[in-house]
């Protein structure tokens, strides 16, 4: 079955020949019949009937509404006004927002209509989505593996199509691997690009907002729309936003490197095979292609994950059930004791064991006489990093990479192979270490008929080189 | 005798919120509320997804003061994140700055005052950070009340060198500060609504040491006064703790306002570690130069600098410079009132001198008494120059001057007609006089006769029935010249 895009229905609509109603009920009713199986959405909007009617009268108004028709899954960590959001943490279990983040707000704004919450792990961090209180969403090319993580219910979602469109949050590949592991394309913007605010924080400095979709077009018409400068984060950009829509690069313009450091001798050859098949694909369309060393990569996994636990355990102290949130039963009764004792039954309770793990790393990583050893080489090792993409995008302008050394894994055979899994970031963290743009493209599939991805690489907000070349592995010459 | 052989070292951090309008990293009023709980937003009360963007007023507020007291500014600073679990702190970490503040190595001069020599307070940092909310303790064991009303709220956080000598000269400092941040339109530097708030490290040394001894910490000290009985409290407490040979231990202390004594509050075993690290929600703060420069240019003269001018410039007195450059609303109406005495060509030291009583003594009184602040005194500067024209001619008498100021406060009227008007002039013209003398004379040609033969202390009845029959009050001097003028001109016909 094919998937519709928003691309083609949007056109229908600006024919008349379809209500954004119409296709929202298309919606609904697959996620009816197919959330069940997979798990990717954990609620439906209440209201998106009416906003979806609303556009309908807009644009009978004759108002322009450039993503009139386009239906949107929103992942559970993306704050909107009057809404649930949880994390997938019992920790926000029953909280709802106050705000809208601007990423959604400015999706709706043009005409977008969100169908719903996307599973997703707590607080976006995992990479299988099995951290969830919600229950694991799985992947639909098989139930009984992982979808990936921590945008997995966007992932799933998008590939089982039960929406256009699913955002997503990217802090160390939390877009491309669940992306990658479904068969749909994720774009990680570059960082800065697309604003923060509404995207509840796990590490402030790596996380990005960053669209799934089917196709580019679909990719590009959310990324248009979601980016620019927002005076409510003082971290987004003020450069201009280009247009992500057309005028793209030729792909014969572009020169491609490969980075020797992202093909380790153990990566299985249905990885191996995609990266050579999207070479070749490039390299019809003109594509130079160089070998190109980022030596620094080895420590990007150690680098992300002591950067990012440091971040996370200070951006999740907020949680402690005083102003809101869930308070442990026992720390509203006599049995607490004093107000230590009231933080850690409220935080024991509401964390789980992947979130609690992170957050004692984190924690431990800030202390004194620990942070020189750690926080601060972390730190500077990430400058060796971002300095390794500098040099080589001044010779290339994309690299070519995986972005997985596996395809999806069976449910429940990770829970003790943390470090493992940890490791199999690899690939994605350099990308949020250095706060440049990344996107996972789907690439046929192995020999259990699991799809595997790509990974395209660029320089800070240079995402048109990217829509450009994946645009161009998707073509329609090349889907054989 | 004891405090003769040890010396007091102190060095204070002062606390001080920032007037600006909204809080420090979102847009929500950063006004006082009564009700609790009104000054909040998803930023304040930290809320998932909210971030912080700074704001701009209070980074120059915290400049400005950073200039006023000899601060170099950092070109390029950072925000840290200070980390501690209290439930009126909404997002876990205060929002601070920590290896790099804005403004450091400034230096304070304080000029000698009628008690205290001149000293200096050399400033170490002064950075920026937000306030938390409020924990509100109302008695019971079980709960605790939270307004967060306060929370955000900006705040500077001024660091000095341990310069500080003497409880007093604790009091002094903070008494400059206070000024100074309200001269500044910083903040208003109420210690008493916690609008300035100070923290004190004490320790004590023998005399001619140049080592520091242990300190300790002393906080909750609500006033200037609570500040120097605290001070003066501890330095008795350890000098006590040195001669009887117990250990000064590096801890916190409350000041029990209460018993007037420092009690033990957390030992430094217990004390935080705050794991600061820079805050990834915000860009590094960079101080365009030109700004800055701007920052400079705008600062007003400082109260110190004021205070000498008027004694060297304008030959005040000591003590009516200090009072009138107290408040900075009152040394600016002052020099209002000097620069409309200029446009009018009646500047001199006298009308300045005469200036300077009518505002030290009339305009703050009446100010006082309605309830009025100096800085939205109705009373126009050019309608008081032209009251102290008068006052400086001899035109209106004291009294008839506070009758006018008065009449001024609802009044556009000049001086001069208010002085015309209600008939408060003090007759000094001959042209009113001369007829009533004459009359006077004429009327009582007994006393008259007396006078010339010889009782001349009748002259006194001449003056009190001359004064009697004016309606308003001639000087009694020139009504004794005219008399005499005319009785000798009637003892020669």
């Amino acid at each position: 079955m094919m998937n519709r895009t928003f691309e083609t229905d949007r056109e229908k609509v600006l024919d008349g020949v379809l209500s954004v109603e119409s296709i929202l009920e298309y919606f609904l009713q697959r996620i009816a019949s197919e959330n069940g199986r997979i798990n990717a959405f954990i609620d439906v909007d209440t209201g998106a009937r009416e906003a979806a009617r609303r556009v309908d009268v807009s644009l009978a108004e004759g108002t322009d509404l450039p993503l009139a028709g386009m239906i949107v899954g929103v992942k559970d960590v993306l704050a909107r006004e009057g809404k649930p959001l949880s994390c997938a943490s019992n920790m926000l279990a029953g909280f709802t927002s106050v705000f809208t983040a601007t990423a959604v707000e400015r999706l709706e704004a043009q005409g977008a209509v969100v169908i719903g919450r996307t599973n997703c792990d707590e607080f976006a961090m995992g990479s299988s989505n099995e951290n969830s209180i919600h229950g694991p969403a799985r992947n639909p090319h098989d139930t009984d593996r992982v979808c990936g993580g921590s945008s997995g219910g966007s992932a799933a979602a998008v590939a089982a199509g039960l929406c256009h469109v699913a955002l997503g949050s990217d802090t160390g590949g939390s877009v491309r691997q669940p992306a990658a592991f479904c068969g749909t394309i994720g774009l990680k913007p570059t960082y800065g690009r697309i604003s923060r605010s509404g995207l509840v924080a796990f590490a402030s400095s790596l996380d990005c907002v960053g669209p799934i979709a089917n196709t580019v077009g679909d990719v590009a018409a959310a990324m248009q729309f979601m980016a620019g400068h927002d005076p409510k984060d003082a971290t987004s950009s003020v450069n201009e936003v280009p247009n992500y829509r057309g005028g793209l690069p030729d792909p014969g313009t572009l020169r491609v490197g490969i980075p020797n450091e992202y093909f380790a001798d153990d990566l299985p050859t249905s990885i191996l095979r995609a990266v050579e098949q999207s070479k070749g694909r490039l390299k019809e369309a003109g594509v130079e292609f160089d070998e190109v060393s980022l030596p620094n990569t080895p420590l990007g996994v150690s680098t992300y994950y002591i950067l990012a636990c440091a971040e996370a355990s200070s951006n999740l102290a907020r949680y402690d059930g005083v102003r809101y949130g869930s308070r442990s039963s026992v720390s509203q009764t006599d049995e607490a004791n004093g107000i230590a004792d009231f933080y850690a039954r409220n935080r024991t309770a509401g964390f789980g064991e992947e979130v609690k793990r992170r957050l004692m790393l984190g924690t431990y990583v800030l202390s004194a006489g620990y942070y020189d050893k750690y926080y601060a080489r972390a730190q500077a090792a990430r400058r060796l990093i971002k300095n390794d993409f500098d040099k080589v995008f001044e010779s290339v302008d994309v690299l070519l990479t995986p972005v997985t050394p596996t395809t999806a894994y069976p449910i429940g055979t990770r829970k003790d192979r943390v470090l493992e899994t940890y490791q199999e970031d690899i690939f994605t963290v350099t990308a949020n270490l250095a706060g440049i743009p990344a996107i996972s493209v789907p690439i046929g599939t192995d020999d259990e008929g699991l799809p595997v991805g790509v990974q395209l690489l660029s320089h800070h907000f240079n995402e048109r080189s990217l829509l450009a070349l994946a645009g161009e592995l998707l073509s329609e010459s090349n889907k054989r | 005798m004891t405090q003769a052989e040890y010396e007091l070292v102190v060095g204070l951090e002062v606390h001080c919120q920032l007037k600006t309008r909204s809080k420090m990293f979102s847009p929500v009023s950063a006004e006082f509320c009564e009700d609790p709980n009104v000054h909040v937003d998803p930023v304040v009360l930290g809320h998932p997804g909210s971030l912080p963007v700074p704001n701009e007023k209070a980074i120059e507020y915290v400049a400005r003061l950073g200039l006023a007291t000899g601060c170099s500014i950092r070109p390029v600073s950072h925000f840290a994140r200070k980390h501690y679990f209290y439930p009126d702190l909404p997002k876990g970490y205060q929002i601070s700055q920590f290896e790099d503040p804005i403004c450091y190595e400034g230096r304070i001069e304080i000029p000698a005052s009628k008690d205290e020599p001149e000293f200096v307070v050399r400033i170490t940092r002064i950075h920026l950070e937000e306030d938390a909310g409020k924990s509100i303790h109302d008695g019971s064991d079980t709960s605790t009340l939270l307004d967060y009303n306060r929370a955000g709220v900006p705040l500077a956080e001024l660091v000095t060198e341990p310069d500080i000598r003497t409880p007093h000269q604790a009091f002094v400092f903070l008494k400059y500060m206070r000024q100074l941040v309200r001269y500044l339109g910083v903040s208003d530097g109420n210690m008493q609504e916690g609008s300035l708030r100070c923290d004190a490290n004490i320790s004590i040394r023998p005399k001619g040491s140049t080592a520091l001894g242990v300190k300790t910490e002393i906080k909750n000290m609500n006033s200037f006064r609570h500040v120097e009985a605290a001070l003066g409290y501890e330095f008795e407490r350890q000098i006590d703790a040195l001669r009887n040979g117990t250990e000064i231990i590096q801890e916190t202390l409350l000041w029990d306002v209460d018993r007037q004594i420092t009690r033990s509050m957390r030992s430094k075993e217990d004390s935080h570690d705050y794991r600061y690290f820079r805050d990834p929600d915000l860009p590094p703060l960079v101080l365009n130069p030109e700004w800055l420069e701007r920052i400079k240019v705008s600062l007003p003269e400082l109260p110190t600098t004021k205070a000498t001018r008027f004694v060297e410039q304008l030959g005040l007195s000591d003590y009516d410079a200090d009072v009138l450059t107290e408040e900075r609303e009152t040394a600016e109406y002052f020099e209002r009132v000097l620069a409309a005495l200029d446009r009018d060509n009646s500047l001199d030291q006298v009308s300045t001198k005469n200036a300077a009583n009518l505002v030290m003594s009339d305009v703050r009184r009446i100010a006082n008494e309605h309830s009025l602040e100096i800085e939205s005194f109705p009373i126009d500067p050019e309608q008081l120059a032209g009251l102290v024209v008068l006052r400086v001619a001899s035109e209106v008498s004291s009294s008839a001057a506070q009758r006018i100021i008065e009449i001024m406060l609802d009044s556009n009227m000049s001086a001069h007609e208010i002085a015309v008007q209600q008939n408060l002039l003090s007759v000094t013209s001959e042209d009113l006089l001369i007829p009533l003398v004459r009359q006077v004379i004429d009327d009582n040609p007994k006393q008259v006769e007396q006078y010339l033969s010889g009782k001349e202390t009748l002259i006194g009845y001449f003056i009190g029935n001359v004064m009697r029959m004016f309606d308003g009050s001639p000087d009694p001097q020139v009504v004794r010249g005219l008399l005499q003028e005319e009785l000798e001109r009637r003892a020669t016909n």
